[in-house]
């Protein structure tokens, strides 16, 4: 057991550090900004005194190792300062955004990872039959396609000709769980379709890879039925590999969905960073990239955590 | 109405019955499933629904034809063995490749009007010279798809470099109202601003895929040197690559990019940049895992103990082993990033009006949608339609290289 | 003996691979007929097809194989050619059993031992899951694991690779089979183990008097084990013969030739009586980074014109002595002379000169040569690059070097490795060490990749060679074989030290130490009572792990 703790101990490590590291990109990438921010946010026609005036009150002045100390220390307590634009707190902005923005991930995860993992086996375990060279053409162009191709086909299906669902996602306060359901359906469904057909591929590849090792060979040969090849002896290795994929693409919903927001008008963080970029609303940005860059690492560590915990050579060691 | 329902549920037994007695059993397969759905939604849709279904049908046997007569075009070309008569002669070789790119670069120097047919003859020349008989050998194994894939791409190649020849109207020509439909002179109708879609279309080609095209080779050069450098070299090198890698790839791409458009502002400069930074870390990686492979051959060994340099080691003996899966690395490369930068046009922040591109031009058109009209699809599926092809190609390549033989 | 009652029964068994985008033959028409209770052995050179045949025995083809229409295969009566997917299923496991090459691999490493020992009883309802526990320490017992009780319970990568075979072993009877197809169970073991192997599987198979399949490319191990032996050559039936009829009375010519192997045997040359070597190794220390130490206080000495064989198990720190001595690993500790000159540890610190004196020749020759380059340049290239020939010189040179090897310069000259054989692979290999024109060659393995009549030419070629140009070589082999038929000197390796050394006619010639004693005792001989008499000697619990365990540190012997 103490290799395990020893290793979880080191990639939680190494996440902080690397989270690090990017608060410090996230931080000084600004800095390399022509001219500063000052400059940025009055432009180019703003008087000397004015410029002088705006750098006092956002704390320009200091040093930069001075204001990205101040900034980092606020951060971890999730607070990102004001916006440059509104003048209102960060927080307040992005805040429940961000919940939406979870939400909505969720959702789709939660249709997403059961399907692209049953239907993965699946394909695995018919391997070169008609059906998975259909699934084979069909995944790949799911992927190929981009987000805002598939959310306005979908739109122009689901909601204007067939009216089934609504084309643009409001959400109001005090609505029933099932009307929230039924109103963020679409930006699901595509981001549904996007992720299942990676994850889909990806499991199996991951199951296929297994099948030529000479265990399975052994196991085919001790007259053990095909699903009971692949259930009980090639998930069970399959599962460090499965847990990467569905880490990878989780992490990817949280960030896949800027575009999907922005096709359905959902209220979600990605539209609020969208309109902080190019608004050029520095602080906001900043927040939005850190807590994107947090949540992808973080899921990556879950799953470098989660093959760690299922390799057999590690948990019963010598 | 009835005779075209009949007629098409006959041609469908017709084609079942033939295919079983003659013993192609996917072909069979194939018909009559066609002709089961067909009965299903029949009843359910009625003769509209019938039609839609050969309507498809129709197309998938079209697009199914078309490939199949392009990979055995390119077989027969292969099969005359022109590529030798180059390679078997050096002078013939250089002239070839030099002229044109000193005529690219007279031209445009110069302003001819000849940059196109240089920058098309070049490219012919690079096909050329890769076929033999070992490429007319591989592009047996190519599935149907994967030639679906080429003809595409070869498509859209012509489009892109002829496109003031191709398309009817200027680029930013305001020629009609607002949203105007298809007519005689405008084969897609008219964008939001009353421009000829179609044309917007064909320069979009250019536009965006010369973007994409662009930030790819600056990502893969970038990241490929990387790669190979630190495989070869190992120790703190590789390491320190390693490291620099990781903490890129920990930031979600999009979002690097919008962090950095956000700051120096959305120029193609600028573009190019950000995709290189972003996408040269998942190059080395792969760069580096399949020189990794090759490094710990033998031969590479003998080769470091009889004293060889880096570049020598790099260009002689890892670089011609690992061609195949970098190829296919490319073109993976390249739909990612070509995906990135329509999404970062969708978003506005891509290549800037009035400048054609199929990413704006999605979202310029946006609002028809709402009415049932498919214009905004139209430049949307041409995106998806090339990542389609290359997807295919690459998919088909890397199983080709990975030497994957399931059965 | 009466006759028996016939349990397999193949008829002109083909079977065809996919490569290359067509079906090409791999097993061309063999007949085999099995009786209950038989051992038969099947034996070939690689790519003879008898792993295929013994997949076959099953009804199984592997992925990319078929078997060809009209082939027959009938086990106790039912044609496992057209019998259906599941009727062929429930035969395995239960009625035809199989032991894989590798048993590290060949064993899920998500499950217990016990539990996938138990699947195939369970499976087919013969044991209740304690009965099935039960039984599968008996068996236990009976192949000599240790700890029977407990072993089970353990995971595969807990377990040792002499003991997981046994265990594997143990596993194809669980369900007493009529049938057990061994398909080289001890090719990946060590000499020493592979003893305690072969004893187990022989005393299991005698006990249940089961009939198996036992497929090796190993003439004296097949000889311990088998009643019958079967050769294959290409896919085609040489010859069949009960086994002593086989080693007395080969009849068909390339039999003989399997049997006449290693005939050869270069003349004993000695050291010079003064001059200093030309190779010296100094006590040297030597580990990879931050791991355990695999070379402990090494030292020897290797004269010019002299071949030094290193013998020792996998893990020995054979290999790892090339390395040091080749500049890839830096020692910790001790050095490297050349002619009494300190050589740079480090092979980038080396000069031009250096590099070409010390050459290496590897054991797989297809990753030794690029497969995009011409043969012309892989050996053209040390050629131009140590001695600066260029255009006419350095064809010139290629083709001398290319006779030298005897292979025609014409036909060679412009073909890609991917073209060639195997023997000529190691050819092109040895020519590249020659082009530098170098004093000393390290030979790693050289001829154990390949069948034994092109090892033997490969043998015949250095040894000419080094006549010729005075060479000298380091010979790294585990086969014992080679050793007696090209070394001069022998250097005996165990766990990183050196355990023993001295001049060949010497180290055969026993007492010596006790692990030389065991390494020498442990390789099988040709004469099929080999195993029954050495274990009638040394006792059952006195081989392999178990005696080299024994071996007392205090031992006169041990100390020199």
């Amino acid at each position: 057991m103490g290799d395990i703790a020893r290793l979880v101990g080191q990639r939680l490590g190494l996440g902080l550090i690397i989270l690090l590291i990017i608060s410090v990109i996230i931080f000084f990438m600004v800095e390399l900004l022509p001219g500063d921010i000052a400059q940025a946010v009055l432009g180019q026609g703003a008087t000397e005194e004015n410029l002088a005036a705006l750098r006092k009150e956002m704390g320009l002045d200091q040093p930069a190792i001075v204001r990205y100390l101040a900034w980092l220390k606020d951060a971890v307590t999730f607070d990102f300062g004001s916006s440059i634009v509104t003048k209102t707190p960060v927080t307040e902005i992005i805040g429940e955004r961000f919940m939406n923005t979870l939400f909505l991930a969720a959702y789709a995860a939660v249709i997403a990872v059961p399907v692209a993992i049953i239907l993965g086996v699946l394909v695995a375990l018919l391997r070169n039959s008609i059906f998975d060279r259909v699934a084979n053409v069909a995944t790949l162009t799911s992927i190929s396609s981009p987000e805002f191709f598939l959310g306005y086909i979908l739109i122009l299906y689901f909601s204007v000709k067939w009216g089934m669902f609504p084309a643009i996602s409001s959400l109001s306060e005090g609505m029933s769980f099932g009307e929230l359901l039924n109103r963020t359906f679409l930006p699901a469904l595509t981001l549904v379709l996007v992720v299942v057909a990676h994850m889909m591929r990806m499991t199996r590849a991951a199951i296929i890879n297994l099948l030529a090792s000479p265990y399975i060979e052994m196991a085919r040969l001790k007259g053990t039925p095909p699903w009971k090849v692949i259930v009980k002896h090639a998930l069970p290795n399959a599962w460090a590999p499965i847990i990467n994929v569905v880490a990878l693409n989780l992490a990817y919903l949280i960030t896949g969905v800027v575009l999907v927001e922005v096709v359905f008008v959902y209220p979600g963080i990605g539209q609020a960073l969208v309109d902080a970029v190019s608004k050029r609303d520095f602080p906001v940005v900043q927040a939005c990239c850190l807590i994107f860059a947090a949540t992808f690492i973080l899921l990556n560590l879950a799953a470098d955590v989660g093959a760690i915990l299922t390799n057999p050579r590690l948990r019963h060691p010598k | 109405m009835s005779l075209f329902v009949i007629g098409y549920y006959t041609l469908l037994l017709v084609v079942s019955c033939l295919a079983a007695y003659f013993n192609k059993k996917t072909i069979f397969l194939l018909a009559f499933s066609l002709t089961l759905v067909s009965f299903v939604l029949g009843i359910v849709g009625g003769p509209g629904a019938l039609r839609a279904v050969a309507i498809c049908a129709g197309l998938l046997l079209l697009t199914g034809m078309v490939s199949y007569a392009f990979r055995e075009f390119l077989i027969q070309m292969a099969e005359s063995n022109i590529g030798l008569s180059f390679t078997n002669n050096p002078p013939v070789l250089y002239g070839c490749i030099i002229i044109p790119i000193v005529l690219i670069v007279l031209s445009r120097l110069l302003e001819w009007p000849i940059t196109e047919f240089a920058l098309a003859a070049l490219i012919l020349v690079i096909i050329l010279i890769g076929m033999n008989s070992e490429t007319a050998k591989e592009l047996r194994t190519a599935p149907m798809t994967a030639a679906f894939g080429m003809f595409v791409i070869f498509t859209y190649a012509i489009a892109g470099i002829f496109a003031p020849y191709i398309a009817p109207h200027g680029e930013a020509e305001v020629i009609s109202s607002a949203f105007a439909p298809a007519d005689e002179s405008m084969l897609l109708g008219a964008d939001q601003l009353g421009r000829d879609m179609f044309s917007r279309i064909v320069y979009g080609a250019r536009n965006s895929v010369g973007l994409a095209l662009t930030a790819t080779v600056a990502a893969f050069v970038l990241g490929a040197g990387a790669g190979l450098l630190a495989a070869t070299k190992g120790g703190w090198f590789d390491q320190l690559m390693g490291r620099i890698a990781d903490v890129i790839m920990s930031i979600p791409s999009l979002i690097f990019a919008l962090l950095m458009l956000s700051i120096f502002g959305p120029s193609t400069l600028v573009i190019i940049c950000a995709v290189a930074i972003i996408y040269a870390p998942r190059v080395f990686r792969l760069t580096r895992a399949v020189a990794g492979n090759v490094v710990v051959m033998d031969y590479i060994e003998a080769a470091k103990l009889r004293g060889e340099g880096t570049g020598y080691l790099i260009r002689r003996e890892i670089l011609p082993n690992s061609t195949a899966p970098l190829i296919a690395e490319f073109g993976l490369e390249f739909c990612f990033v070509f995906l990135l930068v329509a999404g970062l046009s969708f978003l506005g922040l891509g290549i800037q009006p009035p400048t054609a591109d199929w990413g704006s031009m999605v979202r310029e058109n946006a609002t028809l949608i709402s009415f049932g009209d498919i214009t905004p699809l139209i430049p949307a599926a041409s995106i998806a339609l090339l990542t389609v092809a290359v997807n295919f190609v690459v998919d088909w390549m890397l199983f080709r290289s990975s030497g994957l033989k399931e059965q | 003996m009466a006759k028996k009652e016939v349990l397999l029964n193949i008829k002109d068994l083909k079977i065809e691979g996919y490569s290359d985008e067509t079906w090409v033959p791999i097993i061309k028409g063999v007949d085999l007929t099995l009786h209950r209770g038989e051992v038969m052995g099947l034996i070939g050179e690689s790519g003879a097809g008898k792993s295929t045949i013994g997949a076959a025995a099953m009804g199984y083809a592997r992925d990319g194989t078929r078997i060809v229409e009209g082939s027959k295969i009938e086990f106790d009566g039912m044609e496992l050619t057209t019998a259906s997917e599941s009727e062929k299923r429930a035969l395995r496991g239960s009625r035809i059993a199989y032991v894989a090459q590798s048993a590290a691999a060949s064993f899920n490493p998500a499950h217990k031992i016990i539990d996938q020992h138990t699947e195939a009883p369970l499976h087919y309802r013969i044991q209740k899951r304690m009965e099935a526990q039960e039984d599968a320490m008996d068996l236990y017992e009976r192949l000599r694991l240790p700890n029977p009780k407990e072993i089970g319970f353990r995971y595969p990568h807990q377990v040792s690779g002499g003991q997981l075979q046994r265990a594997m072993t143990a596993m194809a009877m669980s369900c007493r089979p009529d049938l057990i197809i061994f398909d080289e169970p001890t090719t990946a073991l060590d000499v020493t183990t592979q003893i305690e192997v072969l004893a187990a599987i022989r005393d299991i198979v005698d006990q249940f008097n089961t009939a198996a399949l036992y497929i090796t490319h190993d003439l004296a191990v097949v000889a311990q084990m088998a009643d019958t032996i079967k050769v294959l050559l290409k896919g085609n039936e040489v010859e069949e013969a009960s086994t002593e009829e086989m080693l007395n009375n080969p009849k068909e010519d390339y039999t003989k030739s399997l049997w006449a192997v290693r005939s050869f045997e270069s003349p004993q040359r000695y050291r010079p009586k003064d001059g200093t070597p030309l190779i010296s190794v100094k006590n040297v220390d030597a580990a990879y980074t931050a791991g355990p130490k695999i070379l402990d206080d090494v030292s020897f000495d290797i004269y010019e014109g002299m071949t030094v064989a290193v013998v020792g198990e996998s893990g020995s720190g054979k290999s790892t002595t090339a390395r040091v001595i080749t500049g890839l690993l830096p020692p910790q500790k001790g050095e490297v002379l050349f002619k009494g000159e300190p050589f740079p540890p480090d092979y980038r610190n080396r000069s031009k000169d250096q590099l070409r004196q010390c050459q290496m020749i590897y054991q797989m020759a297809d990753t030794a040569l690029n497969p995009k380059v011409k043969i012309s340049e892989i050996i053209g290239r040390p050629a131009q690059f140590y001695s600066g020939l260029t255009g006419a010189d350095l064809k010139n040179r290629v083709d001398e070097i290319l006779d030298l090897i005897e292979l025609d310069p014409s036909k060679f000259y412009n073909r890609y490795p991917s073209e060639l054989s195997g023997g000529q692979k190691q050819r092109i290999g040895i020519a590249r060490a020659l082009a530098a024109e170098p004093t000393f060659i390290v030979c790693d393995e050289v001829t154990s990749a390949l069948d034994q009549l092109v090892a033997e030419g490969i043998l015949r070629l250095l040894d000419r060679l080094q006549n010729e140009l005075n060479l000298a070589y380091m010979f790294i082999t585990h086969d014992l074989a080679t050793v007696r038929s090209i070394a001069d000197e022998v250097i005996v390796m165990q766990q990183g030290k050196v355990v023993e050394q001295g001049p060949k006619d010497d180290m055969f010639t026993p007492p010596h130490h006790p692990y030389t004693d065991l390494l020498l005792s442990s390789v099988p001989e040709m004469d099929p009572n080999w195993l029954t008499t050495l274990l009638e000697e040394r006792g059952v619990d006195n081989v392999g792990d178990a005696a080299a365990a024994k071996i007392d540190p205090d031992d006169p012997r041990v100390q020199g």
